[in-house]
C-alpha cells in the first residue's frame, strides 16, 4: 500500500489480466473488488484516501490530472480499467468535482488509449438525463441529457459522459462500457439517496412524490462485473423493472417524510439552500419533484443482467440500521 | 402500506375489487408501474368514485362496448371543466363496463405533474404525461389511452365557449397511423358546466407557473354527465403531408362534434 507508485525500468506482469479500479474507497469499489480478486490482479486507486485492501491490492492515493498518474501505467500493465472514481454531486466543491469526474477521466482515458487497454467501464449517474415535469417513462440511451440545463451542479456528470462518448466512437479499440444507473443504495453506500433512507427524518417536497428505482449495491457490482466480463462498448442504463413513489420508499424504511414547501418552485430551492443539507442538496432538488425512470432493458438483453435484491429486500436493511 | 391497507381493505366492496382485478396490469413488487400506477390507490379512488360517477354527475353512457376489448386504442374526447374530470369519468366508464372492462390512461396535459399532490394523485390512478414518447409506449403495450388533444386550449377554456372545440394537435393521429390504432371519439356533455370559468388570471397563473387561474366557484357542480362513444375510426398508415394529417384530424373533430351535439340533444337539462 502506497501513496505513489514505484517506476520499474519493466513494468510488472502479473500471469493474470491486470485491472485497475478507481474510487478504491468507494462501498461499490470494494464490492467490484471482492468480486474480481483471485480471477484478475487488481490495482486500486482513489484520488481522497488512501485505503487498504489486502496484501495483494496494491493502494494508491493519486489525483488524475496529476503527472504521477502516468507512472501507473508505466509500473502496471493494465489489461482493463474500471473507472469508479466519480465524486458524486453531494460531495466536494463544484469545482473540485469538474477537475476530478472531468479533468481525471479526460487524462484516463487519455492514457487508456496511449498504453493499449482495451476494456473500459465508466460509471455515470441516471442524473444525466435531468428531472423535468416532462421527462417521459423509461427514458432510454439515447434520450438527451438535459441534466445541465437544471443546474450548473451537474455539469461534470454530463460533462464526464460527453467525454466518455467521445472516445467510446473515437477510440473503438478501447471497448468503453457506460453505465448510468439509477439510484445505488444499500450497505456502505453514502450517495444522497442512501443518507436520506438511513435517516429517521427526511426531507421531502410538499405534495410531490416521484416514482424512483432503486439498485441494490451488491446487484450494481454485479452488473459492473458482467460489463467487465463480456465487454461490450456502449451507454447503458442499469435500473430493475421495479418502482416506487420517494415518500413510500421512505414509509418502507421507516423514515418520516419532513415536508418541504413546494411552490412556487423557488421556494424549496431556497429552503434547501438556507438550511444546506449534505443528504438534500438544492440542485438536486427537481429530483424529488419529478420522476427520472429510466429503461434498463438494453443492459438486461445485452449482459443478461438480472437483479437479485427486490426492493423489499434494499428497505429491510434501512428499516433494521435504524432499530 | 398501513393506511392504503386500511382504506382499501375499509372502502373497497368484494365486488370492485373483483372487476378491476379482472384488468390485467403489470406492475412491480410494490404495486407501481413506471409511469406511477398504483392498483391499490386507484382501487380506494375508484369506490369512492363510485357515487361521485353513479349520484353526483349521474354519468350515463352511450357505445361504451365501442372501446375494443383489447389491443392499443386511442379514446379521443373533447376536453373541459378546469379539472380533468372528464377524463377520470371515462376511465371509471370503461373500466365499469361489464364485458371486457379495461383500464384507459388518461394522457394529461404538461403542467399537471408540476401541481402539488394532484400531479402525483393523477398519476397512480394511471393518468400519465402527455407525451408523444409516452403515449407510443402505451400503444406498444397494449394499452387503451385517452387523449384530449385540445389540451390546456379546451380544459381552461371560459364558460361562454363551451362546447366549441379548440384547436386539436396532430400528434394523435400521427401516433394512430404509426402503431395500427383505432380512435374511438368520445363527445363528453356536462363537464363544462362542472366548474364553469368567467375569467382567467393569466399574472396570477405565470407566477404559479400554471396555464390558467379561472374565476369560478370554489365548488364542482353536479352537472349530469353524457358520455358518448363513437364507433372507430381507422387510418392507413402512409407517408402524408402536414395538410393531409390535418384533414384527418378534422374528421375525428367533427365526429366528436357530432357526439357532442347528440348529448346536448338527449340532455333534459344542465343537472336533470
Amino acid at each position: 500500500m502506497t501513496a505513489t507508485p514505484t517506476p520499474s525500468p519493466k513494468k510488472q506482469r502479473s500471469p493474470k489480466k491486470t485491472v485497475l479500479i478507481t474510487g478504491a474507497a468507494g462501498a461499490l469499489s470494494q464490492q467490484v473488488i471482492n468480486r474480481l480478486r483471485g480471477k484478475y490482479q487488481i490495482v486500486a486507486v482513489d484520488f481522497r484516501e488512501l485505503t487498504f485492501h489486502s496484501d495483494d491490492i496494491p493502494s494508491y492515493k493519486i489525483d488524475f490530472t496529476k503527472r504521477v498518474f502516468e507512472d501507473l501505467f508505466k509500473t502496471y500493465s493494465f489489461d482493463s480499467v474500471i473507472h469508479l472514481g466519480r465524486i458524486s454531486s453531494s460531495e466536494e466543491t463544484r469545482l473540485r468535482r469538474y477537475n476530478a469526474n472531468v479533468i481525471g477521466t479526460q487524462k484516463l482515458l487519455d492514457l487508456s488509449h496511449k498504453y493499449g487497454i482495451s476494456n473500459v467501464i465508466v460509471l455515470s449517474t441516471y442524473h444525466v438525463y435531468g428531472a423535468s415535469p416532462y421527462n417521459p417513462a423509461l427514458i432510454d440511451e439515447t434520450a438527451p441529457l438535459k441534466a445541465a440545463e437544471l443546474t450548473m451542479d451537474l455539469v461534470d456528470s454530463v460533462e464526464l459522459e460527453n467525454l466518455a462518448n467521445i472516445y467510446l466512437w473515437r477510440y473503438p479499440d478501447l471497448n468503453i462500457t457506460i453505465l448510468r444507473p439509477c439510484n445505488i443504495v444499500g450497505p456502505g453506500v453514502k450517495n444522497t439517496m442512501s443518507r436520506l433512507l438511513s435517516h429517521n427524518y427526511s426531507p421531502a417536497l410538499m405534495g410531490f412524490s416521484p416514482i424512483m428505482q432503486f439498485i441494490h449495491i451488491d446487484d450494481m457490482a454485479d452488473a459492473i462485473e458482467l460489463a467487465h466480463k463480456k465487454s461490450k462498448r456502449g451507454v447503458y442504463n442499469v435500473a430493475p423493472s421495479d418502482w416506487i413513489s420517494y415518500q413510500e420508499a421512505l414509509d418502507y424504511c421507516d423514515c418520516t417524510a419532513v415536508p418541504i414547501p413546494s411552490i412556487p418552485p423557488s421556494v424549496p430551492r431556497l429552503i434547501t439552500r438556507l438550511i444546506s443539507l449534505k443528504m438534500f442538496p438544492s440542485y438536486l432538488v427537481n429530483y424529488f419533484k419529478y420522476p427520472v425512470v429510466i429503461n434498463g432493458k438494453a443492459f438486461e438483453e445485452k449482459f443478461g443482467f438480472k437483479p437479485k435484491r427486490p426492493l423489499k429486500e434494499i428497505f429491510r436493511y434501512y428499516r433494521e440500521i435504524k432499530n | 402500506m398501513g393506511l392504503k391497507s386500511f382504506l382499501k381493505d375499509t372502502l373497497v366492496s368484494k365486488e370492485l375489487d373483483e372487476q378491476l382485478d379482472r384488468i390485467e396490469k403489470p406492475v412491480g413488487s410494490l404495486g407501481y408501474d413506471p409511469w406511477g400506477f398504483n392498483k391499490d390507490t386507484s382501487k380506494i379512488v375508484f369506490s369512492l368514485f363510485d357515487s361521485v360517477y353513479k349520484k353526483y354527475f349521474r354519468v350515463k353512457t352511450n357505445g361504451v362496448e365501442n372501446v375494443p376489448a383489447k389491443g392499443p386504442v386511442l379514446i379521443v374526447g373533447n376536453h373541459s371543466g378546469q379539472l380533468p374530470i372528464d377524463g377520470t369519468l371515462i376511465a371509471y366508464a370503461v373500466a365499469n363496463r361489464e364485458k371486457s372492462p379495461r383500464y384507459p390512461r388518461a394522457m394529461i396535459e404538461r403542467f399537471f405533474p408540476t401541481v402539488p399532490f394532484l400531479g402525483n394523485f393523477l398519476n397512480q390512478l394511471g393518468a400519465v404525461l402527455g407525451d408523444p414518447t409516452n403515449c407510443a409506449r402505451m400503444l406498444e403495450n397494449n394499452e387503451a389511452v385517452i387523449v384530449f388533444p385540445e389540451g390546456v386550449r379546451g380544459s381552461g377554456k371560459l364558460y361562454k365557449d363551451r362546447y366549441q372545440l379548440q384547436r386539436f394537435g396532430s400528434g394523435f393521429v400521427h401516433l394512430a397511423m404509426k402503431h395500427n390504432t383505432p380512435i374511438i371519439p368520445v363527445g363528453v356533455v356536462g363537464c363544462e358546466e362542472t366548474i364553469p370559468a368567467i375569467a382567467n388570471v393569466k399574472p396570477l397563473a405565470k407566477l404559479l407557473g400554471v396555464p390558467y387561474v379561472p374565476i369560478a366557484l370554489p365548488v364542482v357542480l353536479p352537472a349530469k354527465v353524457i358520455l358518448s362513444f363513437g364507433k372507430p375510426i381507422y387510418f392507413e398508415n402512409e407517408e402524408l403531408t402536414e395538410e393531409q394529417i390535418t384533414r384527418r384530424v378534422e374528421k375525428v373533430k367533427n365526429s366528436i362534434n357530432g357526439l357532442i351535439a347528440k348529448g346536448l340533444e338527449e340532455r333534459q337539462g344542465v343537472f336533470e
